[in-house]
């Protein structure tokens, strides 16, 4: 596996957990993803906050999905904010926004998953 | 925007598709069928039917023979060499591009013709990837990569997808997951025996993501290409009639 170069720190608002993410996320991105998702414990809602996100590849976009299935699993919501116009679209490309709620700011999230 | 952050965007403006509603083939190469391609949606795994898989094959090469990319920009322009006979890989004429549709032409077990298609969802010095449309018998998206690792170029193709409605599902059940191994491990194979490395292992991953079927998805069978490619295989005698 080629090296990570992405960061996913995890902290707690409410009933919700705030993953913010900084870097490339690709599929080396896996191990440091799912550990944070871990450590973001049983919160109602992950929010995923893309505000420093540099790059993404399609590796990254499985990795999302993946997440999804284990949130669900779950039952938890899976929410995002912070994308760049770019990355709403490729969401909507791949039809991820059909299953993780996205919001332009963080109160918007919040708001959406009810913890605030 | 900072330089970085430019340079960032540029990066992904060259090497993801631009948003699309539906597919549209702009050109269809003599002897494809575009059959079930042309006005579909794509669909992710999220939209599929079937349990959720991430089937990931691996070969590796000698660094000598093969870097990464020189790898990946061969494979892009050989794609359709490799795959294993009666399978037919109609590449757009201008390539492996993002945005791209490629049109295929399938043989199923008992010689059921099947045509769909794929867009090129990704693309860059080091990986692809090929994203499915409604009626597939897949709903995912397939990547292809290499990278170094110990002195070795690892060839990989991963798969991460659902069968798209229950009847491919039962395939998938009764043979179509070994069908698809066998698939791909000849497509890797081929890329190794292209690179000098006839003998060379195909190393198998299979892990199910998600073991529950999406039921509310069944209605994708609306749009199976299996379905409707033998709609189409039956109707050849009655257009052939009428064009004379």
């Amino acid at each position: 596996m080629t090296e990570a170069t992405a960061t996913f720190e995890v902290r707690r608002s409410g009933a919700a957990s705030i993953v913010d993410i900084h870097g490339d996320v690709t599929a080396a991105s896996e191990e440091v993803l799912m550990g944070a998702y871990e450590a973001a414990g049983d919160a109602r809602a992950i929010i995923l906050n893309f505000s420093g996100l540099a790059y993404m590849n399609s590796g990254g976009i499985g990795l999302l999905v993946t997440l999804l299935v284990r949130a669900n699993r779950r039952s938890q919501q899976l929410l995002a904010f912070g994308l760049s116009d770019h990355y709403r679209q490729i969401f909507e490309l791949t039809r991820l926004d059909e299953a993780v709620g996205i919001h332009d700011s963080e109160p918007g999230a919040l708001a959406a998953a009810g913890t605030r | 925007m900072d330089d970085v952050e430019e340079r960032a965007a540029a990066r992904d403006a060259t090497h993801w598709a631009k948003a699309v509603s539906t597919l549209n083939v702009s050109e269809v190469p003599a002897g494809a069928v575009n059959l079930n391609v042309t006005g579909k949606r794509l669909a992710g795994p999220i939209q599929g039917f079937g349990k959720m898989w991430q089937k990931t094959y691996q070969v590796r090469l000698p660094r000598e023979r093969v870097s990464p990319a020189d790898l990946i920009s061969t494979w892009k322009q050989r794609f359709p060499e490799f795959w294993p006979e009666g399978n037919m890989f109609y590449a757009p004429l201008t390539g492996i591009e993002p945005g791209e549709v490629a049109l295929l032409n399938m043989t199923l077990p008992g010689k059921m013709k099947l045509s769909t298609g794929v867009m090129v969802l990704y693309a860059d010095e080091e990986s692809f990837t090929l994203m499915t449309p409604q009626g597939h018998m897949f709903a995912g998206w397939i990547t292809f990569s290499a990278i170094e690792r110990d002195g070795c170029t690892v060839a990989q193709a991963q798969v991460l997808m659902r069968a798209s409605d229950p009847i491919f599902e039962a395939g998938l059940t009764m043979g179509g997951h070994k069908q698809e191994d066998r698939f791909w491990n000849h497509t890797l194979r081929a890329v190794a025996t292209h690179f000098g490395e006839p003998e060379a292992e195909v190393d198998t991953q299979v892990v199910c993501v998600d073991k529950k079927r999406q039921w509310s998805r069944w209605r994708n069978v609306w749009h199976s290409s299996a379905i409707r490619s033998t709609l189409y295989t039956l109707g050849t005698p009655v257009r052939a009639v009428r064009r004379k």
